[in-house]
């Protein structure tokens, strides 16, 4: 029986490689359309993530594109969660956490000893699932990347065009003394988005971050999103499947095995995720049939 | 006035954290009979126990009210200490005493119980051994009778390797010791009492732990850091016996240096005062245990405007 499942899963690994060069292909036609370049940003290579000796991601290989929304979903417990927070090493924080295998970002092993995981959360920011502002004031929350960064002096130009680009300003521009806590949940996700903006960050990771707003909070978001792909690369968590599919440009699909360790099924372009998946549990999850 | 055997509060905070729960709890269960009467018994011996917290503060209060009377007047605060004329004596050299005492206990106790509550809640690892025994002996700590500590500073402050004499720096030093368990016990309490959702905000920020102590953790476990600081003040200022150990004595007319001189504070005023058989010497402990309510009110208070102004509700 394990045996069977064991072969179903290379049988998986497979098929995605074949992904992989579907996605390839794909891109050299976008090439030769524009020339703009698809730049990297992380390149993981078989990551395996553990908390003390369970393994809560499995193999994990995928590619992040730059100036791209890449969606991460699959059911709860396949390990999202844990494979973003690798991203920026901020499960080093949980004692008994570590991955093995390497991740590349702009070709810079991430776990390398001589990396600064300080120095990694200042390029590569992080929203929560639930909205967590400082207990202070709007304006100290956006300076506080900043302050803590080394920035002296005036701040007023950064925290305005920070709380711009979170278009965030024009509810807050005269109450920026008051507390985050004051603002409502939506105003709140975006004053963390400001926030994570303010250190000038290259890549944004957001966990589920609109799944404790209502829709037209959720909305403003995913708006806001999809404008700061322009300078930004974001990597979202959601398992709102409609979210994937209105804002991400690649979708990664994880599930668990009969272990718990969330392994990677299929990953491409999020049209082809959606409406040609090539794995039956892609299909099922994206089609609402588990999950 | 003196500690008593088992540390008071502690035995207090516990006490109050099991009621607390134990209602709410109540009040979140079924409502079978059998569960109302239990809930209903249990509560009124919760309302019993307060009320005979305050009805004996209130007794206290209004007794010392009025038979100190007499002897409230400004000679009580300005005047050294007598043992001929009851009538004009004061507490001047008591109450310098006590507020040096008492001043060095806070000005010691707050950064190293912070620092060593920090140390427990954000750098040290529950996996080595060496942190378990901390933490299991400040708990142990917080319940060893005051006199025990008296001996202590006796023998390591007053002599041995400080060498401090009879002086006040002596009796602050001894008493912060006493006290420090509570502080720490109270800032950990409150450090735990950050969400966690505060560190990974900072962190992802790019914060180091440092700072994300520094700037987010600490201001907003201030509050509760104050509330072991206000237990610190008044068990500090109330305490006698450790202090008759390590040098205060009852009798004084000059005042007290920090590392010279012999020093006395008003609960060791007071004691002399009340073992003497004259009246007038009755009326002026009385008095003298009015002034030494208003030291702790005083230095309470501004604990609890700083408390309130730091005050967070997530
Ligand atoms: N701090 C932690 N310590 C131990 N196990 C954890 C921790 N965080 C998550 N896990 C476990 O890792 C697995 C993946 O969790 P998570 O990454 O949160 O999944 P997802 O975000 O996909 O719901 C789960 O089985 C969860 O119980
Ligand atoms: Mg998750």
């Amino acid at each position: 029986m394990l045996e069977v499942e064991r072969e179903q899963r290379s049988v998986d690994g497979q098929s995605q490689s074949r992904d992989v060069a579907i996605r390839v292909t794909h891109d050299a036609q976008v090439q030769t359309e524009a020339p703009a370049e698809r730049e990297l940003v992380f390149e993981l290579d078989t990551v395996s993530c553990y908390y003390g000796s369970f393994r809560a991601v499995k193999d994990v290989s995928l590619d992040i594109q730059r100036n791209a929304i890449t969606a991460i979903i699959g059911p709860s417990g396949t390990g999202k969660s844990t494979l973003l927070r690798s991203f920026n090493r901020m499960n080093d924080l949980v004692p008994g956490a570590h991955v093995t295998g390497q991740i590349r970002y702009h070709g810079l092993d991430l776990y390398a000893p001589k990396v600064d995981p300080v120095e990694v959360r200042r390029r590569i920011g992080m929203v929560f699932q639930k909205p967590n502002p400082f207990p202070k004031s709007i304006y100290d929350n956006v300076a506080f990347g900043p302050r803590v960064g080394g920035v002296k002096g005036n701040t007023d130009d950064l925290v305005e065009q920070s709380l711009r680009r979170a278009a965030l300003w024009d509810e807050v521009k005269d109450k920026l003394r008051t507390s985050g806590l004051a603002l409502s949940g939506g105003q709140q996700q975006r004053l963390c988005i400001a926030r994570a903006i303010a250190v000038s960050p290259d890549v944004i990771l957001m966990d589920e971050p609109c799944s404790a707003l209502d829709p037209v909070a959720t909305l403003r978001i995913e708006e806001l999103m999809i404008e700061l792909k322009q300078n930004y690369t974001i990597v979202i968590v959601t398992h709102n499947m409609q979210q994937a599919a209105r804002v991400s440009d690649e979708t990664v699909f994880l599930t668990m095995d009969e272990d718990r360790a969330g392994y990677l099924v299929e990953r491409g372009l999020t049209p082809q995720i959606f409406t040609n998946p090539q794995n039956r549990l892609t299909e099922d999850y994206v089609s609402g049939r588990f999950g | 006035m003196a500690g008593s055997p088992m540390s008071p509060v502690t035995g207090r905070t516990h006490l109050a954290a099991a009621g607390a729960r134990a209602v709410t709890l109540r009040s979140l269960e079924s409502t079978d009979r059998g569960d109302r009467i239990t809930s209903a018994v249990f509560l009124s011996l919760l309302l019993l126990g307060i009320g005979i917290a305050l009805l004996s503060l209130a007794a206290i209060l209004v007794w010392s009210l009025i038979e100190g009377a007499p002897r409230l007047d400004l000679n009580l605060l300005t005047n050294g200490p007598s043992t001929v004329r009851p009538a004009e004596a004061g507490f001047r050299t008591a109450l310098l005493g006590s507020i040096m005492v008492v001043g060095g206990v806070i000005f010691l106790v707050v950064p190293i119980g912070v620092g060593a509550a920090v140390y427990l809640e954000e750098y040290a690892s529950r996996e080595r051994w060496w942190n378990r025994l901390i933490e299991l002996n400040i708990q142990n700590l917080a319940g060893v009778p005051s006199i025990v500590f008296g001996i202590l500073g006796l023998a390591f402050i007053v002599r041995g390797p400080l060498s401090l004499g009879f002086v006040a720096a002596a009796g602050s030093l001894t008493l912060t010791l006493l006290v420090l368990p509570t502080v720490i016990i109270a800032a950990r309490e409150a450090i735990r009492a950050v969400p966690p959702s505060i560190r990974e905000g900072a962190f992802a920020l790019g914060a180091t732990r440092w700072q994300t102590v520094r700037r987010e953790v600490l201001p907003a476990a201030l509050p509760g850091v104050l509330t072991g600081v206000i237990l610190a003040i008044a068990r500090a200022t109330g305490e006698a016996a450790p202090l008759l150990l390590v040098g205060a004595v009852t009798f004084t007319t000059v005042n007290p240096g920090l590392f010279e001189g012999a020093y006395s504070t008003l609960p060791v005023q007071i004691f002399n005062y009340s073992s003497r058989p004259q009246a007038d010497f009755r009326v002026l402990a009385v008095a003298g245990v009015i002034v030494m309510l208003g030291l702790v009110l005083a230095m309470n208070s501004v604990a609890v405007w700083l408390r309130n102004r730091f005050e967070q509700s997530w």
